[in-house]
């Protein structure tokens, strides 16, 4: 398992790794913690002849919160991810989710950015960002623009991300203090992909729910943001009716392959059952649930 | 493609060599440096037989390049040992409580309790199988490594608190 021959390039700042994108063009790849790219590579599913590497890029590795969003950078790990105070205290959804990914040594390596850009459905953050409502900050040849996660994931592998840009910086908007989060997976093991997943972020107060986000993993050739089943706990104590129709509304929107982790009606099953678990645990974690935490 | 000139310290050892920019750490180390001890696996990211400490970092040796790695710090099994030849306490804990059997994976797993234990020096069993659990073993069971790191966690806590 040899990766094909290509040309090494270490730019020093973000406008010197765009050049090179613009001057390589399809020829030339970015890695990051290279821990999708370099099996792809092995199996000469990627065959990149200029290898543009992010690591010595100034700029990209910050964890800050200004103008009430948590700005966190590219080249941020998931190990540094998991091990940030401020994430842990402001947005702990990040930590619990970042756990669920691989295992240590792939997250000493994995990099947040590379995780919500490469389009693998598979992967875990992406959802996560559409539930937070969270913005990618984008690099070209023109300069910098953001684009909704929401709005990011077209298709498997392929994203609003033009080929000459490079994501430089994610802001979520921090969520208010006291809210309730849960991202629940099933997974066949431990470090493997999602069979489905759900994450959840809602408020409360005295017991009735005043916002709620739902999104979804790994069922569907993209994050699924299931706007209509967050909206359908918004008023109500979040109780088994009220979770039954957010299931229900979560299921409707998905569409899995039928794989190795299961047939694709199984999967859609699944992904209702991590949403109802997600939303009991969020109620649970939430302040101003009705038994008065 | 041109080589690439990179220099790393290798268990204490500058080193300097050229490699192809497509080189894996773990070919530039078993086959440029002759450093055998990490293991190829897997090759797929997977097993974690390879995993080598990378800069205060446990990583898979194999989905790595070398050139990634200059400039860096690595520690191998072949740099465990201490200074006079005697075993480190998590080496002697994986001979006390039988931690291995055919050995395969032994030279990633000791490694990754390395870095596992320098971060966390009391975990839990728990702790101690998710720490592990980018490290496959086809022979114990893992009931025994646990137990090594256990053993090995207690006696360094047991040496520094002596030491104060």
């Amino acid at each position: 398992l040899i990766p094909g021959p290509f040309e090494y390039h270490q730019p020093g700042t973000v406008d010197e790794a765009v050049a090179l994108l613009g001057q390589y063009g399809d020829t030339g790849q970015l890695i990051a913690g290279g821990h999708s790219l370099i099996p792809m590579m092995k199996l000469r599913l990627a065959v990149p002849e200029h290898l543009i590497d992010l690591r010595r890029v100034e700029g990209l590795t910050g964890i800050e919160e200004e103008g009430g969003a948590l700005v966190i950078g590219a080249m941020i790990t998931q190990h540094e991810l998991i091990g940030s105070s401020l994430l842990s205290e402001k947005c702990p959804i990040l930590r619990e989710t970042a756990e669920t990914i691989a295992d240590p040594q792939v997250r000493y390596c994995g990099t947040f950015g590379g995780n919500v850009a490469n389009g693998d459905p598979g992967n875990d953050m992406p959802a996560v960002m559409q539930c937070l409502g969270a913005e990618y900050l984008l690099h070209g040849p023109n300069g910098a623009r953001s684009v909704a996660a929401r709005e990011f994931y077209d298709a498997a592998y392929f994203t609003a991300r033009a080929d000459d840009e490079i994501l430089t910086a994610v802001r979520i908007p921090t969520p208010p203090a006291g809210h309730g989060f849960a991202y629940e997976k099933l997974k066949r093991k431990v470090g493997d992909y999602a069979t489905a997943a759900a994450a959840v972020v809602l408020t409360l107060e005295t017991g009735a729910c005043v916002s709620a986000s739902i999104a979804l993993t790994n069922v569907g050739s993209t994050p699924l943001y299931a706007e209509a089943a967050g909206q359908a706990l918004v008023g109500t104590r979040c109780d088994g009716e009220a979770v039954g129709e957010a299931v229900r509304l979560a299921r409707e929107i998905t569409e899995p392959a039928s794989d190795m982790r299961g047939p694709a009606d199984y999967r859609t099953h699944v992904a209702g059952v991590m949403v109802a678990r997600a939303v009991a645990r969020a109620v649970g974690r939430a302040a101003g649930s009705a038994d008065g935490k | 493609m041109s080589k690439v000139q990179i220099k790393m310290t290798v268990n204490g050892q500058a080193v300097e060599d050229q490699v192809e920019p497509r080189c894996l750490l773990i070919h530039f180390l078993r086959e440029q440096l002759n450093i055998t001890g990490p293991h190829i696996g897997c090759e797929t990211s997977h097993c974690g037989a390879c995993t080598v400490d990378l800069n205060g970092m446990s990583v898979k040796s194999c989905t790595v390049f070398a050139v990634q790695a200059d400039g860096a710090e690595v520690l191998t099994i072949e740099g465990m040992a201490e200074a006079d030849g005697t075993l480190s306490a998590i080496q002697e804990g994986f001979m006390q409580e039988h931690g291995l059997q055919c050995g395969y994976c032994t030279p990633g797993m000791i490694t990754r309790v390395y870095r596992l234990l320098q971060e966390n020096a009391n975990p839990s069993d728990e702790e101690i199988r998710l720490g592990l659990s980018g490290n496959l073993c086809r022979c114990t069971g893992y009931q025994n490594i646990v137990k090594a790191v256990r053993y090995a966690a207690e006696k360094i806590n047991a040496q520094r608190e002596a030491a104060e």
